[in-house]
């Protein structure tokens, strides 16, 4: 066979490849975005019997469904705005400033990343009867800003690894004081940073279901709505939930690639 | 000439590490002084201290006569170029420039007008929207430098701010770096380690050892009159004797050196005080006859020709190696006898801090 030959299989092979491990991937979303449009009115909701739009009107009048998701919203913008200015002022903090046990923090850093979440769910429970806070959106808001705080941390932290303090004395030389030059240098260099902190804090927080499913109280989030609902096979006002969900963290990641990539620039 | 900047008595001490041991130095209006020292002989604390980013751990700074111990780095009519460049990575060269003036709240327009001045200045016309990640070193080096400016300091700080650059770039900069100096009329303190560079830009270099400033003149002082021993082997190669005043008359003074004595015109030593003797390798002569008052007889060891100029070692009978530059084409056998010798005035005589520990070990043995 002549070498050309065999790049152009290669090529087809890898092409192949690619298309098996994308449909592997986006295959079980599709199938959700499929049902959700699907007029089928009896259970388990999976056979197809035709196209319709009735399961997104129908969501508009579940209230509770709405009302779980207007709760996942809320905890999670609450706790994203928490975590974000907690781990990047600790991020900063441990950047600039050198003190002991600072190695012991660090390391410390790691563990509500690593440990299991129903470890951290029970612990977390346990803590919040003991201390007598009241189980519900507050519980809630506290445990999903707990586990988060960490991510920003090491997203800022990634940041600062190239980042050159030098550029703060450069501002305050050139006749800006303190908060100024954070204001003008140090935040805007840390943005990305904390913006993909902040991201993956929301993100997390919105599809808890371990530690949230400990600490909620009477407080349903979107994910133990589901988690409920799915005894009797996956109701297809979910599916349409999802798939708004779905469209809306589509949008959001086109809206901040391309952002990133114009400041890459 | 007028006194712009003025250190007191500076000390800097970081824990137990005395980086800065009572510095005094005068800068003079529009001069272009070069501190000079191998790292970490606090050249560099000395420039952060002026600029506000260290504060002295005793003594003072004056900008022209105004202490500025209490101002802030913000509050300081001085300016900075950093090693790293130090630009804002998130903005336009424009808005880098630009940054100085719109702290100081000046209107727009005049912003514009004196950020696209300087930009030519600095020969970088037409490159506002690029942003730092988008220019060569050099080309950050003038943004740096531009930025720096632009806010008409009286004194401008420049931390080893070619350090980055290649060599051809760097010999570039230098003139061009002076040629602005000159232009603006504005002081430079600048630091290097790098001896031909402060050669060649400076009206007047301070050469700093371990925190200790050892000489302040200008290239050609230091250079022919070096002050001590570490400023003579820095600036330049040289070919240094340990000696000892023997004898003074009205005019002369007689001196002992290891391979022999010689004479040289009468200077401020008492006989018996210890000293060094400095001779550069261009100054050095040599015959291949005896020569009368000098006791310096060596065998050439090796030749080597560096373009316009051929170094030649010779081994003294002691031991010590002496080098001799020649212009070329002034071969000597290698392995033929060599006498050497120096006119008056090319010996120079350099105290040796050696006696205050004479004197300190002469008075516990009298006691």
């Amino acid at each position: 066979m002549s070498r050309r030959i065999k790049s152009s299989i290669k090529k087809i092979a890898g092409i192949v490849f690619c298309t098996l491990v994308y449909i592997f991937l986006f295959l079980p979303i599709s199938v959700i975005v499929a049902n959700s449009f699907n007029a089928t009115t009896s259970k388990p909701y999976l056979t197809w019997k035709g196209f319709t739009f009735d399961w997104y009107v129908k969501l508009f009048d579940n209230s509770s469904l709405l009302a779980s998701f207007g709760a996942t919203i809320a905890i999670a913008v609450i706790s994203t705005l928490l975590a974000t200015a907690i781990g990047t002022i600790a991020a900063v903090g441990m950047y600039k400033y050198k003190f002991r046990g600072k190695s012991v923090i660090d390391g410390l850093l790691y563990i509500p990343v690593v440990i299991p979440e129903i470890v951290l769910g029970i612990s977390l429970l346990t803590l919040f009867s003991n201390t007598h806070i009241p189980r519900g959106m507050i519980s809630l808001v506290l445990a999903h800003t707990t586990f988060s705080t960490p991510y920003v941390i090491f997203n800022v932290r990634a940041r600062l690894s190239g980042y050159d303090g030098s550029i703060e004395e450069a501002s305050m030389d050139l006749g800006a004081n303190r908060l100024t030059t954070f204001k003008n240098i140090t935040l805007p260099v840390l943005a990305p940073g904390i913006g993909a902190g902040a991201l993956l804090a929301f993100t997390l927080s919105i599809d808890d279901v371990i530690v949230s499913y400990f600490t909620n109280g009477q407080v349903k989030t979107f994910p133990l709505k589901v988690m409920e609902s799915i005894k009797s096979g996956v109701a297809p006002d979910v599916n349409a939930l999802s798939t708004l969900i779905l469209v809306g963290t589509i949008v959001l990641v086109i809206l901040t690639q391309s952002n990133l990539f114009k400041k890459n620039k | 000439m007028s006194v712009v900047v003025e250190l007191r008595n500076v000390n800097k001490i970081y824990g137990s590490n005395h980086v800065v041991k009572d510095l005094n130095l005068d800068v003079y209006e529009g001069e272009f002084l070069t501190l000079l020292g191998s790292s970490g002989c606090g050249k560099t604390t000395t420039l952060r201290m002026v600029a506000g980013f260290e504060e002295p751990s005793s003594g003072s700074i004056s900008v022209q006569g105004e202490d500025i111990h209490n101002k802030e780095p913000f509050e300081r009519d001085v300016n900075t170029v950093f090693q790293s460049y130090a630009l804002f990575p998130h903005m336009t060269v424009y808005d880098n420039v630009a940054y100085g003036l719109k702290m100081k709240k000046v209107k727009k327009p005049e912003i514009k007008e004196r950020v696209t001045e300087m930009l030519e200045l600095v020969q970088l016309g037409g490159f506002e929207k690029r942003y730092p990640s988008q220019l060569s070193g050099g080309q950050k080096q003038r943004v740096a430098i531009a930025r720096a400016l632009i806010n008409r300091p009286k004194v401008l700080l420049l931390d080893e701010p070619l350090g980055a650059l290649d060599l051809k770039l760097r010999k570039q900069m230098q003139l061009e770096l002076k040629r602005l100096q000159k232009k603006l009329n504005i002081t430079f303190i600048y630091v290097t380690h790098d001896q031909e560079e402060a050669l060649t830009m400076s009206d007047r270099i301070c050469i700093m050892d371990e925190g200790v400033l050892q000489q302040v003149g200008t290239p050609a002082e230091i250079y022919e009159s070096p002050k001590t021993r570490f400023v003579a082997t820095f600036i330049g190669e040289t070919n240094l004797f340990d000696g000892v005043v023997s004898g003074v008359t009205d005019d002369r003074m007689s001196i002992h050196i290891e391979p022999g004595d010689f004479e040289v015109p009468r200077e401020d030593f008492k006989a018996g005080e210890m000293l060094v003797i400095s001779v550069r390798p261009e100054r050095m002569l040599y015959s291949t006859e005896p020569v009368e008052g000098f006791n310096l007889e060596g065998i050439v060891k090796e030749q080597i020709y560096v373009g316009s100029i051929l170094k030649t070692v010779v081994t003294l009978s002691n031991g010590n190696e002496i080098k001799i530059e020649r212009l070329a084409g002034q071969e000597l056998p290698t392995g033929g006898r060599v006498y050497l010798y120096w006119k008056d005035g090319d010996a120079k005589l350099i105290r040796s801090y050696d006696n205050v520990f004479a004197e300190a070990v002469e008075n516990i043995v009298l006691r």
